[in-house]
């Protein structure tokens, strides 16, 4: 199946797990994520694969810490009150270095908030959400194509890293259809079984395996965690990833993530068109940040413009990296569900 | 010589840290026992709670995860599934599977994954020093019912080997004890039963031991032991209340 086909994101965020070699997902229904569930459980019995409806976003995040425990590629999906229930299992899975995939179909908070697309789960997904100094990786994928690109690498760097993986997409992303184009498939029989897995002492040299998140002597604790960090600055240093449109040193620097992201860059081509500098800058990883190539392309702007959909989330990290008093930092937002128009980014970037 | 009792070689050769009289010891030993008996440590997978049982990875020698508080019968699920061959077991506390954890617990049972829970039940929270269980019998005072529990204010006892019965995807529900030889043998029976039937992949197996908490119940073991099967017990009558083949009732 190497033609394009029609897709809605979501189903494509299921055939691209199943692909990747993904073979086990634990769910639980919301707006605007249940289809990810629903493609799954029709999908994964074709392919000899484990599909769950979980009691709740605590069990199915619990599951999926049991399953990428035992060695296997699995996932969940969920939109943002969701996630914020999954902060338990995410916490304990990173300090436990458990290697598992969520997807998190963004939607209007907080509390139950709205279920229209939106971008308020930056903070919880890149500065930590649960509880504990960690970091999950997080791509924030901004064409549906994107999304079946990334998440095989998702996946992969799961394991690399045995860190928890978040591919946040929105209930923009989710809900619409695109051409698109699958040129992988992953037997998941392939995928070695690691030798930290839980899955008896008989398949890794008989000697017992325990994956714990607990360490009751502090020094040791420390310990733990200052090796964590070391993982984690190596994550921001290897896996840091962008794209950028516009001109080599523009004037005006525009940062944005997904769906606005794609909103902007027509805008950006246009105005470009009409010989402005400036240049769109699209983090592809939320975290890691990638604040070395932000701050480079930053360099010579006098106006940094965020876009978001959220009541300013992003700006924080991009006046973190680009600290610089002497720009213009300029944020617009929509947060609660609405999105920009085309019309209204040209009009801001004109400035 | 015959040798007619050695320690269980899936015990580890280390100091636990339970209190004196405290039974966790017990329930661990013969959890070792029947799987070397099985010859199943090398294929089991064991989920420790939050609670007094925290630590139990120290104590078997087969693969364990140590769960959020309450969660294990999930994690148990996710481990199952990833390897259908696996013996996979939660060894749990009454707080950790009958308060916290009982969402999950009864999804074990409703959907009958073939785990088997092992649950602790000394009426009281021990790692926390002391506090109100799900299972606290009625007028026993703890740190947070220190006027004796009353139900009007702090509810009811739950029964949890009768409620997992109830359940559709259960094979085998039963309650036990550690407080004499005869309970351990029993215990010891319906350990080897749960862990047959999950091999067979006849449902979910749960298995209630009551157990003793001297320090937090302000006792002596042996007073313990005494409360445990003369009051507990009374309560939590122990017996077979499931089993898919055929009835064992005591």
């Amino acid at each position: 199946m190497s033609d394009r086909i029609l897709m809605k994101g979501n189903e494509a965020v299921g055939e691209a797990a199943v692909r990747s070699g993904c073979r086990l997902y634990f769910g639980y229904p919301i707006t605007p994520a249940s289809e990810i569930a629903e493609y799954m459980a029709y999908r994964l019995p074709q392919v000899n694969g484990t599909f769950i409806q979980a009691e709740s976003e605590l069990a199915a995040s619990n599951m999926l810490y049991g399953a990428a425990a035992a060695g296997k590629y699995a996932m969940t999906a969920s939109s943002s009150p969701g996630i914020s229930l999954m902060q338990e299992a995410i916490s304990y899975m990173a300090g436990a270095e458990v290697p598992a995939l969520i997807v998190d179909a963004m939607r209007g908070g907080p509390g139950l908030g709205d279920i229209q697309a939106a971008q308020s789960d930056y903070f919880q997904l890149t500065k930590g959400g649960g509880h504990g100094d960690y970091h999950v990786i997080v791509f924030s994928p901004y064409t549906i194509q994107e999304v079946i690109n990334i998440m095989p690498l998702a996946f992969q760097t799961a394991f690399r890293y045995r860190n928890p993986v978040v591919v946040a997409v929105d209930g923009l992303i989710g809900q619409m259809m695109e051409a698109v184009e699958f040129n992988y498939f992953t037997d998941p029989e392939e995928i070695p079984l690691p030798d930290w897995s839980l899955s008896g002492k008989f398949r890794h040299g008989n000697k017992k395996n325990v994956n714990t998140s607990l360490e009751l002597d502090p020094d040791k604790l420390e310990a733990i965690n200052w090796r964590l960090q070391g993982k984690y600055h190596e994550i921001e240093e290897k896996e840091s990833r962008y794209d950028y449109v516009g001109v080599d040193n523009p004037e005006t620097l525009v940062v944005a993530y997904g769906t606005v992201a794609r909103l902007t860059i027509s805008a950006v081509k246009k105005v470009l068109g009409e010989g402005k500098s400036i240049g769109l800058f699209r983090p592809v990883t939320l975290w890691p940040f990638p604040k070395a190539a932000l701050a480079q392309k930053a360099k010579s702007a006098k106006r940094i413009v965020v876009l978001e959909m959220s009541a300013g989330q992003l700006i924080e990290d991009v006046k973190l990296y680009v600290y610089d008093p002497t720009k213009q930092y300029e944020f617009h937002g929509h947060p609660g569900g609405t999105t920009f128009t085309p019309s209204e980014i040209e009009q801001i970037l004109r400035g | 010589m015959k040798v007619v009792y050695e320690r269980p070689k899936t015990l580890e050769k280390v100091v636990n840290h339970y209190c004196p009289g405290c039974h966790h010891g017990i329930l661990h030993a013969l959890i070792a026992e029947v799987l070397d008996e099985m010859n199943l440590a090398d294929k089991a997978v064991a989920v420790a709670p939050v609670g007094c049982a925290v630590l139990a990875y120290n104590y078997l020698d087969i693969d364990w995860i140590e769960a959020p508080h309450g969660r294990a019968v999930a994690i148990a699920t996710g481990i199952k599934l990833a390897h259908p061959d696996l013996l996979v077991f939660t060894y749990q506390g009454d707080g950790d599977a009958a308060s916290i954890g009982l969402a999950e617990t009864m999804y074990g049972a409703i959907r009958g994954m073939n785990v088997t829970t092992f649950m602790y039940n000394n009426a009281i929270y021990g790692m926390t020093g002391g506090q109100m269980a799900p299972t606290t019998l009625i007028g026993m005072k703890t740190t947070t019912s220190p006027y004796g529990r009353d139900p009007k204010r702090e509810g009811y006892p739950v029964k949890m080997a009768e409620t997992i019965a109830l359940q559709g995807g259960t094979a085998f529900s039963a309650r036990s004890s550690l407080y004499n030889p005869r309970a351990i043998t029993d215990t010891k029976k319906y350990i080897r039963h749960a862990f047959e039937l999950q091999m067979a992949k006849a449902g979910y197996t749960f298995l209630e031991v009551v157990g003793t908490c001297p320090t937090n119940w302000g006792m002596t073991p042996v007073e313990a032991s005494e409360f445990a099967k003369n009051e507990l017990a009374k309560f939590y009558q122990l017996g077979v209340l499931k089993d898919v083949e055929g009835s064992e009732q005591k």
